[in-house]
């Protein structure tokens, strides 16, 4: 499929990690095995299927089938990662996401690759960006959206030891390593990237480092923008999002998704409820042009400017 | 036209294909050249040996209807598209580019002559049956063709559309299944074999035929309706090489998605003749 976008330095592709970290994983837990759709290569499962060909288990071509046999997997006794791009992996298999992984509540880890936009010019088909809207009603799965690498390798961590199904949403899309003090990695808790008082930024995946752009950009203008790390879409993180309306009294989310239904949507579930406040969401407002990552990310406004364009005017929205 | 002289003039547009999808790609650097290149020869023996249609009437209720199930392949299907009259050849230049009509995967509100979006494997069996049963329940004659990958079989979507293909005794249906033996990553044998194919669909009330899908004449004979019609859908299994016509693509499973550097792309260019 698409070649990744070239290579910045100092920007890594979270499935490096992704991949680093279950080969060490499934070292010490002969029970952790890898299921997966015609997907080695975009999994980058290639290092785990030399190290554990028995326990990678490539259905083919076959996304029901696949979320199916995760589920009897964990059945089993095993711990499955299924690994596949995620349009699949949620679209096409979204009953067995829904019954046999939610509903029946097993213990199975779905791995969804090359999330948002990251296809490109091969178009909606292969865009995941109606995930969030699918998966965060399904209440037993934490859906978490790791920013870069470092996060990315927590969650996987986190996700082998926890009992339940997860939702892990990966890019390919490089992105640079944020620069947090003392990172803790903890699911269902927004991550405070930046303090500030005159807005908020709330972000998810590969909207991170973008909005902490956007919040230097308008530090120059005299404009203190928060920035959070929502690496957990649901559940959400109520607490802080409330902090965030009454603190800051405008709220700007980011994210590589669809803007119906996903992180900008919970929020505004939320705020609307209790705290209304100024909300700006953005994201893709539904199927998009062909058009490569870059050109989708800069015709929808997701760059620094942009989201500090939309801080601005969530700021002047605000009453009083 | 004669048989031999039809022959001819497919393997012309065929070779045209070849060279534009090639360039398309190149272009691009994006695409899937190994599954354009075993599927063209099928495809330029549809649209100039066996198919009615107007491309200045796209719409036409009584055309004959072809859906490209292996959406990837795009270098196959826009350059036939093209060279069938559809749209001009310039278009072919924007492929994949920002805006462009050309999408990595056809969409039906983009172009003409694309009947219904496809990309996610295991879709077009069943919208081509709903045709197929529309012309059924119209009274109408045209016929249905749905290419499909082999590896792409694996999708069980493909296995319920065929038995109802098979217990509704669809004549004018007809599936070509591009069996190159690899999928993405490697051979489908390997992965989820689907051997023996032949008996699978005659198990589920087929016809089926197994040629070389490379060969023009046997490809015309069989998609070509036999005097008096048929009473059963027709597959036909069309042993194919992936990446078929470029020396250092045949058979490459890294050819799925691999597109070439200027070197490769002028060797291809030479062998391409
Ligand atoms: C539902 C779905 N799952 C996975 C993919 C990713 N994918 C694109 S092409 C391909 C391999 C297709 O193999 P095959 O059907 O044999 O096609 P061909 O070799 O003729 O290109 C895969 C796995 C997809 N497009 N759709």
């Amino acid at each position: 499929m698409a070649a990744p976008a070239a290579k910045q330095q100092g920007f890594y592709d979270c499935r490096d990690a992704w991949a680093r970290t279950i080969e060490e994983l499934a070292e010490n837990d002969p029970r952790i095995v890898a299921v997966v759709n015609d997907s080695v290569g975009s999994s980058k499962l290639g290092g785990f299927q030399k190290k554990f060909p028995d326990r990678l288990v490539n259905v083919g071509i076959a996304e029901q089938n696949m979320v199916g046999v995760g589920a009897g997997l964990a059945n089993g006794g095993r711990i499955p990662f299924v690994s596949a791009a995620s349009c699949f992996l949620t679209g096409r298999a979204l009953e067995q996401v829904k019954a046999d992984i939610a509903y029946a509540g097993f213990n199975v880890k779905l791995v969804g690759q090359s999330s948002g936009v990251a296809y490109g010019e091969l178009g909606p088909t292969h865009h995941s960006i109606e995930d969030f809207a699918w998966l965060r009603p399904l209440s037993n799965i934490k859906v978490v959206v790791p920013a870069d690498s470092w996060e990315t390798a927590e969650a996987v961590k986190w996700a082998a030891a926890y009992e339940g199904p997860v939702y892990i949403r990966l890019s390919r899309m490089p992105v640079p390593d944020l620069v947090v003090e003392n990172r803790k990695f903890q699911p269902g808790k927004a991550e405070t990237v930046r303090k500030g008082d005159d807005v908020t930024i709330i972000a998810c995946g590969t909207m991170v480092h973008l909005a902490v752009q956007a919040a230097v950009e308008l530090e120059a203008e005299g404009i203190s923008a928060r920035v959070l790390n929502m690496a957990t879409i649901s559940p959400l993180d109520e607490a802080a999002i409330s902090a965030a309306a009454s603190e800051t009294g405008a709220i700007v989310t980011v994210e590589e998704a669809n803007i119906h239904g996903g992180l900008g949507g919970a929020v505004a579930e939320h705020t609307s409820a209790n705290l209304p406040v100024p909300i700006e969401r953005m994201g893709f407002p539904g199927f998009v042009p062909t058009g490569s990552v870059e050109w989708l990310f800069d015709h929808f406004g997701l760059t620094a400017t942009g989201i500090a364009r939309s801080a601005r005017k969530a700021i002047g929205r605000k009453r009083g | 036209m004669l048989k031999n002289d039809l022959v001819d003039t497919i393997r012309e547009k065929a070779l045209w294909m070849r060279r534009r999808a090639f360039t398309m790609v190149h272009d691009a650097q994006l695409g899937h050249p190994g599954g354009d290149f075993s599927a063209i020869d099928i495809i330029a023996t549809l649209y100039f040996g066996v198919m009615r249609y107007d491309p200045k009437k796209p719409d036409m209720p009584e055309r004959d209807r072809f859906i490209m199930s292996k959406g990837h392949a795009t270098g196959a299907l826009y350059t036939a598209l093209c060279a069938a009259g559809y749209y001009p050849e310039e278009w072919l230049k924007t492929y994949m580019q920002p805006q462009s009509k050309l999408n990595g995967h056809p969409n039906r509100n983009y172009l003409p002559g694309v009947e219904t979006n496809t990309g996610p494997l295991g879709h077009g069996l069943p919208v081509a049956l709903g045709i197929a049963i529309a012309g059924q329940l119209t009274g109408s004659d045209y016929r249905t063709f749905v290419l499909t990958g082999d590896g792409e079989l694996q999708e069980g979507s493909n296995w319920e559309a065929a038995m109802s293909a098979g217990n509704r005794k669809l004549g004018k249906f007809t599936l070509i299944v591009d069996r190159n033996r690899l999928q993405q990553g490697m051979g489908t044998e390997e992965t989820n074999g689907l051997d023996p194919l032949d008996d699978k669909f005659r198990a589920f009330g087929w016809d089926v035929e197994v040629i070389d899908g490379h060969d023009v004449g046997a490809l015309v004979n069989a998609l070509s309706e036999p005097p008096g019609g048929r009473s059963k859908p027709l597959c036909i299994i069309a042993n194919t090489i992936k990446g078929k016509g470029v020396s250092f693509m045949e058979n490459k499973a890294s050819w799925h998605h691999g597109v070439p550097n200027a070197e490769q792309y002028n060797t291809a260019m030479e062998e391409l003749v």
